[in-house]
């Protein structure tokens, strides 16, 4: 479980993240919602450590985050995987080497058992015979997907994606989504999602949060947001144009 | 740079009385002391800087070394590091390169334009040798190394924006290592040839 309390950033006396506090439970795939520009990807970036808030504390399954002690951090950031935006995969090293990478830095494992651990992952995510090649070399969403094997390669507690669908298509996006949904159920992980993609949010969100303007507006579960009054969260939800067709039936 | 030092200081030693050997002692020292270790500094900056700060810059926009951070690996010892230790080991040996061949380009243009014969070229080079110019110039070579490698590297590393501050990064690298080249060749010289 994670949990923050009372986070507050703002750059150059503006004000992004204002006195925020959640929790995001084990084995269930939080979503953080909002429009641009609301502060979402800074408050994953501050949870994960990215960015230092100026007020709030963080806790991974009651470890404090945001105390002094080193050792702490590094301890509990290698339990954390993340899927960045732009997929952040390494240019010069090849898809193999890439998922490999946090094996080679952070484990003992023989050559073997990378390789072998390596293969599964990319199977995981639908990627085999690629190893060789290089993200220069594959499409966006095949980006991700490696991104994503590279985030759980190393038995990953925690899983951060930052707006895992954003430049991909429809069908590719609904792949991603239902990946991220199996690894989660599967190993039991606390999975937080930035995104607005409200398909994502229909799709696979067990617990959603939304943000506007840098403040929390509403908590819940699927179940819970169609029903809400908020006016700001209703104009969230039903600004898209598959809403109106579904209106028009 | 030896070849246009030998032509230029044979054409400013028109004095019969001074003898031509004097051309390849210049050429040595000037070589040496200044043209080896700075010139190629300069050159080094061009290249090697602005392309450790392109790197870490397109790195740092490609959310990269936030990976490495958030899988706890110290992005700094891991990416910036080796890059220092690299250039300190590898820089002193392009200076020694480039020492023998500007005093081989010299000896090349001189012998060959007549300027000068190979017998007092080589008189030249040897007469009044003193091995702390070596010492020296592999002083400026090591403290060089480090500018170039760590502005370099700490312009890339702390790039923000997009491709076009990446770019903004490598000028910024190459202009700022050559003012603190220019500048620590200053107080090298006042301090080591005082």
């Amino acid at each position: 479980m994670i949990e923050f309390k009372n986070i507050t950033k703002s750059f150059k006396n503006k004000i992004i993240l204002n006195n925020i506090s959640g929790k995001f439970e084990k084995g269930k795939i939080n979503l953080i919602i909002g429009t641009s520009g609301t502060g979402k990807s800074i408050l994953l970036k501050c949870i994960v450590g990215l960015i230092t808030p100026n007020n709030g504390k963080i806790f991974f399954d009651g470890r404090n985050f945001t105390n002094e002690n080193k050792n702490l951090k590094v301890e509990i950031r290698r339990e954390i995987g993340m899927l960045f935006q732009g997929s952040a995969l390494f240019d010069s090293q090849d898809i193999e080497t890439n998922v490999m990478f946090p094996l080679n830095m952070l484990t003992n494992m023989s050559k073997k058992e990378k390789l072998e651990r390596v293969n599964f992952c990319l199977k995981k995510v639908g990627l085999e015979n690629i190893n060789k090649k290089f993200p220069s070399e594959i499409s966006g969403g095949m980006k991700k997907r490696v991104g994503l094997a590279r985030a759980i390669v190393n038995k990953s507690k925690y899983l951060f994606c930052d707006e895992p669908n954003s430049g991909l298509d429809p069908q590719t996006s609904l792949k991603m989504d239902t990946l991220i949904q199996e690894i989660t159920y599967e190993y039991n992980i606390t999975t937080i999602i930035v995104t607005h993609d409200m398909n994502s949010v229909l799709d696979i969100g067990d617990f959603i949060f939304f943000l506007n303007h840098g403040k929390k507006i509403w908590e819940g579960n699927l179940n819970n947001i169609f029903k809400s009054n908020l006016k700001i969260l209703k104009n969230f939800i039903f600004t898209g144009n598959l809403s109106k067709i579904k209106n028009r039936k | 740079m030896g070849a246009v030092t030998v032509i230029q200081t044979s054409y400013n030693l028109s004095n019969p009385l001074i003898s031509n050997f004097v051309v390849g002692t210049i050429l040595r020292d000037m070589t040496i002391l200044e043209l080896a270790p700075t010139i190629t500094a300069i050159v080094f900056a061009g290249k090697v800087g602005s392309n450790i700060a392109g790197e870490l810059g397109t790195m740092r926009i490609k959310e990269q070394i936030d990976a490495l951070e958030v899988m706890g690996i110290n992005s700094i010892s891991y990416l910036v590091l080796p890059k220092i230790i690299a250039t300190i080991l590898m820089y002193p040996l392009l200076v020694i390169i480039a020492g023998f061949l500007s005093i081989y380009g010299g000896f090349l243009t001189g012998t060959s334009m007549g300027l000068i014969s190979p017998e007092n070229y080589i008189y030249g080079i040897r007469i009044n040798f003193n091995t702390y110019t070596i010492i020296f110039a592999i002083y400026k070579s090591l403290t060089f190394a480090f500018l170039i490698s760590s502005i370099s590297s700490y312009k890339g590393f702390y790039t923000s924006g997009g491709a076009l501050e990446v770019g903004k990064s490598s000028t910024n690298a190459v202009t700022d290592s050559c003012i603190a080249i220019l500048i620590t060749d200053y107080f090298l010289a006042r301090v080591l040839l005082n």
